[in-house]
């Protein structure tokens, strides 16, 4: 009987496993093998070593795209950690209307990407948005044109990907101290503790595993970052604003150079592989450790 | 050709499996022609062929890349569509390598497509002896447009060579006038250059420089001069209008309708914008072909293929389609529309206007017409120099002989 009902969901789970297999495994191990070949349009399998990954580290607008993964990922993480946990603790102090705030920041999160650039597009633009408000307020003649350069359109889209993703943040660090033992705060008031030195030394400290979640799920975002570009600058000005994806995005569907563009989809798997591999990493001995 | 056999065997295996569709000679037509003045275009070929028999189930998707993409990706799936649109360029020709398109003979040869078709668009169409693609249209990508009312105000004169261009820019300058609309789009930035080429270079040096890639052309000094004049355009940008980057072909064209900028370099599609603003041409607004006139004109253009699904109906309304838009008649009532010319010389030309005249004249003559890059070189190679030209456009800090050096890099490595 036991038996019997194991290979029953063994057999239910099998198809699943079969697509699974297929189109994650299978259709990776192809895309890091066209990496190897000088495909077009179409799939071809003359194989050419390492020429495409060569030409791939010698052009600049991957290297240029991929030390910007690396900028908005670090304003990006950096900046949702902080307003994030920031924004939680204000909630946790029994604010009124809690969840009115608490739906109020978490709804950006609940856009998609290609809605907040367009928002943030229309807010930054020199003619239209904020700048012209300021100007309409009496600052005459106050210019700000963060898309419109080169060397601060980077920032302007980290900041609205940090608008989005803080309120995921915020969620996740509420759980975080709403889970933390009541004792703890009576403990640290009846020692006279000021409260922010309690947040800072005891509270972040025990909220380590919920900031390495968020972590995670911020990398994840960054490396597979495509949309939100898109929308607002569509890589300009210029090739300010290029990331991995787009360029491996453009390389298939406008350039026809399939080989090249997998060597770069194979090198931005690597990339995630090694964001991953801490958490897993750390997950595996928390495992070990619990027996 | 495993694959294509593969494809060809898939899709003919699809076909067995369903229903035969085609009953009148109906075709699908794959297209991204969806703005107003496209639209209405394409629609002169719905018509026609719907009055020839057929029956046109249009698919029109809006952007090129994406409509391009989607065909591609149709044809590779061997789920194509009767009629697909292409630019007159080499993006088809590992489709019709693979023997997945369709070749013309039972038109191409009783219409006298090798007398029909311009010399320039032969060897892009046309392979072993055998059409695979119908050309529709001649566009120009390198024109001058100016609001001729806003030259007034400023007391300017249409420019005729590079110096009196810059004459007329400081003049509408100081009658607060911006001089120069430009589009913030990788793609502009790269028209703007290769029309700042093909004037200060000419033929020659351009065919040199995109054909044969060759280096010693990039370094010379005449590419120094070509790279003088982008710069100077680029700072005249800077300083006039802060808000181009990001901006689009047409929202451009629509501030030199409106007077608020007086010039702006682009293709002739930007002339369904000031025919939509009712705006007459030669007396409304001006066009100088070439930029500065007497330059070598770049020519580029669309075409329709016909990719194979095995089916002898699908054959005979594909055949009607490609008959239908070559036919004399409605190649002049759809470039009428497009902006563009027809691509057979015999036509009745009465009907164009001043612009489109100077294209016709233009366009007879092999020796003034170049055609644009991507009929010379890759999608990677374009695309590679596209970056190039955007990156120096863009950057504060990146100078001339940088431009030359990256440009060298990105022949090297696309070739």
């Amino acid at each position: 009987m036991r038996l019997s009902s194991r290979i029953t969901s063994r057999l239910v789970v099998s198809p699943f496993v079969v697509v699974a297999i297929f189109t994650f495994v299978l259709c990776v191990l192809w895309s890091a093998q066209l990496s190897f070949t000088s495909s077009k349009i179409f799939p071809a399998y003359d194989y050419v070593g390492f020429k495409q990954y060569t030409r791939l580290f010698a052009n600049e607008r991957w290297i240029l795209s991929f030390q910007n993964m690396l900028i908005f990922g670090i304003c990006l993480i950096s900046g949702a950690l902080v307003i994030g946990f920031l924004l939680a603790v204000m909630i946790d102090q029994s604010v009124k209307w809690e969840s009115f705030w608490r739906t109020v920041f978490l709804y950006p999160n609940a856009l998609s990407f290609v809605v907040t650039g367009l928002a943030w597009q229309w807010l930054l633009n020199p003619s239209l948005g904020l700048p012209e408000l300021v100007r309409h307020l009496g600052w005459t003649d106050f210019k700000l044109n963060l898309l419109g350069e080169q060397k601060t359109a980077l920032y302007a889209v980290s900041i609205a990907a940090v608008w989005q993703a803080s309120g995921l943040v915020m969620a996740l660090c509420l759980a975080g101290l709403r889970g933390i033992d009541g004792e703890i705060w009576k403990a640290t008031r009846i020692d006279g503790v000021p409260r922010w030195k309690t947040y800072l030394h005891i509270v972040i400290p025990m909220l380590g595993p919920i900031f390495f979640t968020a972590i995670v799920l911020l990398s994840l975002s960054v490396v597979k970052g495509f949309d939100l570009v898109v929308a607002m600058t569509n890589g300009g000005p210029g090739t300010a604003t290029e990331v991995p994806a787009k360029f491996v995005i453009d390389h298939i569907q406008i350039r026809a150079n399939v080989g090249l563009a997998m060597a770069g989809a194979t090198v931005m798997l690597i990339s995630v592989v090694a964001a991953l591999a801490p958490w897993v990493y750390v997950q595996k001995r928390r495992k070990e450790a619990r027996g | 050709m495993g694959v294509a056999r593969l494809l060809k065997t898939t899709a003919l295996a699809l076909l067995l499996a369903q229903p035969a569709l085609a009953e009148g000679k109906k075709a699908e037509v794959l297209h991204w022609w969806t703005s107003a003045g496209e639209a209405a275009a394409i629609k002169v070929f719905a018509d026609a062929y719907n009055a020839a028999g057929g029956e046109w189930v249009d698919n029109g998707v809006g952007g090129d890349d994406t409509a391009k993409n989607l065909l591609a990706s149709r044809i590779a799936g061997g789920n194509p569509p009767q009629v697909g649109q292409f630019n007159t360029s080499r993006e088809y020709e590992e489709f019709v390598a693979a023997g997945l398109l369709e070749p013309l003979d039972a038109v191409s040869g009783p219409g006298n497509w090798d007398g029909l078709v311009p010399s320039i668009f032969q060897g892009l169409v046309k392979r072993d002896g055998h059409y695979y693609a119908v050309p529709v249209n001649i566009h120009g990508s390198n024109w001058l447009w100016y609001n001729m009312a806003a030259f007034e105000t400023a007391g300017a004169t249409p420019p005729t060579d590079w110096d009196s261009f810059f004459a007329a820019a400081e003049k509408l300058k100081a009658a607060g006038i911006i001089p120069l609309a430009q589009g913030g789009e990788a793609w502009q930035e790269r028209i703007t250059f290769y029309s700042v080429m093909l004037s200060v270079g000419g033929r020659d040096f351009y065919l040199k420089f995109i054909q044969d890639k060759d280096e010693a052309t990039v370094r010379s000094d005449k590419m120094k001069e070509v790279i003088a004049v982008y710069t100077k355009l680029r700072d005249l940008v800077r300083e006039t209008d802060a808000a181009s980057p990001g901006r689009s072909w047409n929202e451009a064209t629509q501030m030199v309708v409106t007077g608020k900028a007086g010039m702006q370099i682009m293709g002739d599609w930007a002339k369904g914008e000031f025919t939509a603003a009712n705006m007459e041409a030669g007396k409304d607004y001006g066009c100088v072909p070439a930029v500065t006139a007497g330059g070598p004109y770049q020519v580029s253009g669309d075409v329709f293929v016909f990719p194979k699904t095995g089916n002898a109906a699908d054959l005979e309304a594909q055949m009607l389609m490609a008959q239908t838009m070559i036919d004399a008649k409605v190649q002049v009532d759809f470039n009428l529309k497009k902006g563009s010319v027809p691509v057979r010389p015999d036509v009745d030309v009465a009907a164009f206007d001043t612009c489109s005249q100077q294209a016709l004249q233009i366009t007879a003559n092999n020796d003034l017409i170049v055609g644009s890059t991507d009929m010379y070189a890759t999608a990677d190679l374009t695309g590679a120099l596209q970056d190039v030209y955007t990156t120096y456009w863009n950057s504060t800090e990146m100078t001339a002989d940088e431009l030359v050096e990256k440009i060298v890099e990105a022949m090297k490595a696309a070739g």
